[in-house]
């Protein structure tokens, strides 16, 4: 689904991402973890299309396409979906009416009329309950004076809305108590199916014990120096990350 | 010829022919005098800094339109807040239009200046209200020397005006180019409510400067809700003048709605003449091209104990300038007060323009005043998370842009108007979205 093939990113011609392989299968969880400044969110940012970072060199490809031209949009309409660290507060859009947009904006780029407003709001009340959302919520604007974890939780309600094939989850975990992890866990979970893959960016292995993965990388200044499967995250966990860096070093 | 010495001519052929009485006789000929001395504002003036009204003036306007025409309202409809029930005051190439109007003197005055004018039975109110509060600036004077038509209302005490009044002035076009001088009076009686709409329309691309004057006196307890809708085509200007003196305890705002017109200036003049009185001054204004708007308000606190919140917003792409001049004055006596103000700006092009100037002259010393004002450009973050999400550029942008401004629109009380407007802001901004509050 997704290949990332010897990929150098850089900021402002600050060089942040050295040379990153990946490759993500429909029906798989990844997990990259790393210490602070390793690249991970650049990672992410990269493959959702933020402008701000140049691809220096390598490819993306997202099922088979060179997608390093297109825009976030467009990334969007094809199915990849960025769950942010710091979702963006935007007054004056209330969350339906911006789920709504996003959703007939999708729809329209593929040729397809707007979704009946009934439908809509079906399916709107369907996701917000399973994200454990209070009905209130959705008129409120987006984001705006929301606490952590309930930013977090409206990430995944469109991620659940949007039903993309690659969901990458920023530092989901980050901000959270025990309980809207549990929620946020849980949502993703149950959106998991054989057809679509989650790509989970945490520096922590908490948010590992609920989104299990098949395949774990540690990413170190810019480039994934070890990868294996769930155990190395509780290896991780134990020892930290000074051994990699050692590792990596040596 | 120049414009200003051919109205000063049209003048006087246009006064000989009318037959009235001194009173008003000496009002015209006192205006035509004042516009005479002082000319057309130039950027040599303060308050006119910002723009120029030269490209404009160079026009050869027709100053009074030669034939009647007619419009047939179906290709008009949309130009009128259509689906309410509404009282409708409606002028073509500034005369009037009795077939796409709807007037009433029952129980109240919704009706013509002319009759106010020219009917004995008005003329008290006349004596009392008519050229009481427009100042002796050149541009309300020259309105003033011309006045002729425009929309007569006076509503008794203790009446509640069920149906919004709409005043629509349409130009035909007909003329090359045409300089109109609508005239507005407005008396609310004690206790009265109610609800205008006003709107100035051109219908084809000649040239059209209105200079708009109205005067509302807005009585003890009476609340006003006045909404303008500016949204003309590229070759039409206004300049607008209003006037609005308000007694104790009465409650009036003004929603001023900027998207269309070539240069659009409005002069919003509150005087608070009594205790516990509300005034609320709100504006939005999304312009492009090489569009120019104008705010110039004032509001004056002459009592105890009264309120003013002023909330402006703008954004602005492309070429186009905006001006925003707020200025209060709290006078010694006025002491109590609340005066708010907030001006703030988008803009989205390098080539945009702003001139924002808040201006306060307090002589109380117990009051709350503040003021601010804002200048930024759209979040580059926040266009990115809505990007990510599917929703495109320019999609996007215009969300943003509404988001920005759509506060404004909580005190609007007529829905038909929220959604007239997020209409006119998605079809500004070239976008097929709902906007839904």
């Amino acid at each position: 689904m997704l290949k990332i093939n010897n990929l150098h990113a850089s900021v402002e011609d600050k060089s942040i991402l050295k040379g990153i392989n990946l490759e993500i299968n429909p029906g798989e969880v990844h997990a990259i973890m790393g210490p602070n400044g390793s690249g991970k969110s650049t990672l992410a940012s990269v493959i959702a299309g933020k402008e701000d970072y140049e691809v220096t060199k390598g490819t993306i490809l997202f099922e088979g396409e060179d997608i390093e031209e297109l825009a976030a949009e467009d990334r969007a309409h094809k199915g990849i979906f960025l769950s942010f660290q710091y979702p963006v507060e935007i007054p004056g859009v209330s969350v339906t009416n911006f789920i709504k947009t996003a959703i007939n904006e999708s729809r329209k780029a593929k040729g397809l009329e707007d979704m009946p407003a009934k439908d809509m709001l079906k399916l709107i009340r369907e996701k917000a309950e399973l994200l454990e959302m209070d009905r209130k919520f959705l008129s409120r604007s987006l984001n705006e004076g929301f606490s952590g974890g309930e930013k977090k939780r409206n990430e995944i309600f469109q991620m659940a809305m949007l039903e993309p094939k690659l969901a990458i989850l920023d530092e989901t975990d980050s901000g959270l108590d025990i309980d809207a992890l549990r929620i946020v866990a849980n949502g993703v979970n149950k959106l998991k199916s054989k057809d679509n893959a989650v790509l989970v960016i945490t520096h922590y292995q908490r948010l590992l014990d609920y989104i299990v993965p098949d395949f774990v990388h540690v990413l170190h200044n810019g480039k994934i120096v070890k990868s294996g499967t769930k155990e190395l995250a509780h290896e991780l966990e134990a020892k930290g990350y000074d051994w990699i860096k050692e590792e990596v070093n040596a | 010829m120049d414009l200003k010495e051919k109205l000063i001519s049209s003048f006087w052929a246009f006064e000989n022919h009318l037959d009235e009485d001194s009173y008003l006789h000496s009002i015209r000929t006192n205006a035509i005098k004042n516009f005479q001395e002082q000319g057309f504002p130039s950027k040599k003036e303060e308050s006119w800094k910002y723009t120029s009204l030269n490209s404009l003036l160079k026009n050869d306007f027709s100053v009074f339109p030669k034939q009647e025409n007619a419009i047939e309202y179906n290709d008009v409809k949309k130009y009128f807040i259509h689906d309410i029930d509404s009282y409708k005051i409606v002028f073509i190439d500034g005369k009037y239009s009795s077939h796409l109007s709807q007037t009433t003197h029952d129980g109240m005055d919704i009706c013509l200046m002319s009759s106010a004018l020219s009917k004995p039975k008005y003329r008290i109110l006349i004596e009392n209200y008519f050229n009481k509060i427009a100042k002796q600036e050149s541009l309300t004077s020259l309105n003033t020397a011309f006045s002729s038509e425009g929309a007569y209302i006076h509503i008794p005490k203790n009446k509640m005006v069920a149906k919004p009044i709409q005043i629509i002035h349409f130009s035909t076009g007909n003329e090359s180019a045409i300089m109109l001088q609508p005239r507005n009076l407005i008396v609310v009686d004690e206790n009265s409510h109610v609800q205008i709409i006003e709107r100035h329309q051109s219908l084809n691309d000649n040239p059209v400067l209105t200079n708009s004057v109205s005067e509302l006196f807005i009585n003890k307890r009476a609340i006003v809700d006045y909404y303008k809708i500016q949204n003309d085509n590229q070759n039409a200007s206004l300049i607008d003048n209003t006037y609005i003196k308000q007694k104790q305890e009465s409650i009036c705002s003004v929603h001023t709605f900027s998207f269309g017109g070539k240069l659009t200036r409005n002069n919003l003049n509150f005087s608070q003449q009594g205790e516990r009185i509300n005034s609320t001054l709100k504006g939005i204004t999304i312009i492009g091209d090489k569009q120019h708007v104008d705010h110039n308000t004032l509001v004056h606190h002459m009592e105890p104990n009264c309120e003013s919140h002023q909330d402006y917003k703008g954004v602005f792409g492309e070429n186009s300038t905006g001006v925003f001049n707020g200025k209060i004055i709290v006078d010694k006596i006025a002491q109590k007060t609340n005066a708010f103000q907030s001006n703030k700006n988008i803009l989205v092009s390098d080539k945009a323009t702003i001139n924002t100037k808040p201006q306060l002259e307090i002589f109380a010393d117990d009051v709350k005043c503040s003021h601010g004002c804002t200048i930024g450009q759209l979040d580059e973050s926040a266009m990115f998370y809505l990007r990510s999400r599917g929703i495109p550029q320019k999609e996007a942008k215009a969300l943003l842009m509404y988001a920005f401004s759509n506060n404004v629109l909580n005190s609007v009380k007529i829905p038909e108007i929220k959604q007239r407007i997020t209409k006119i802001i998605a079809n500004k901004l070239g976008v097929n979205i709902g906007f839904d509050l």
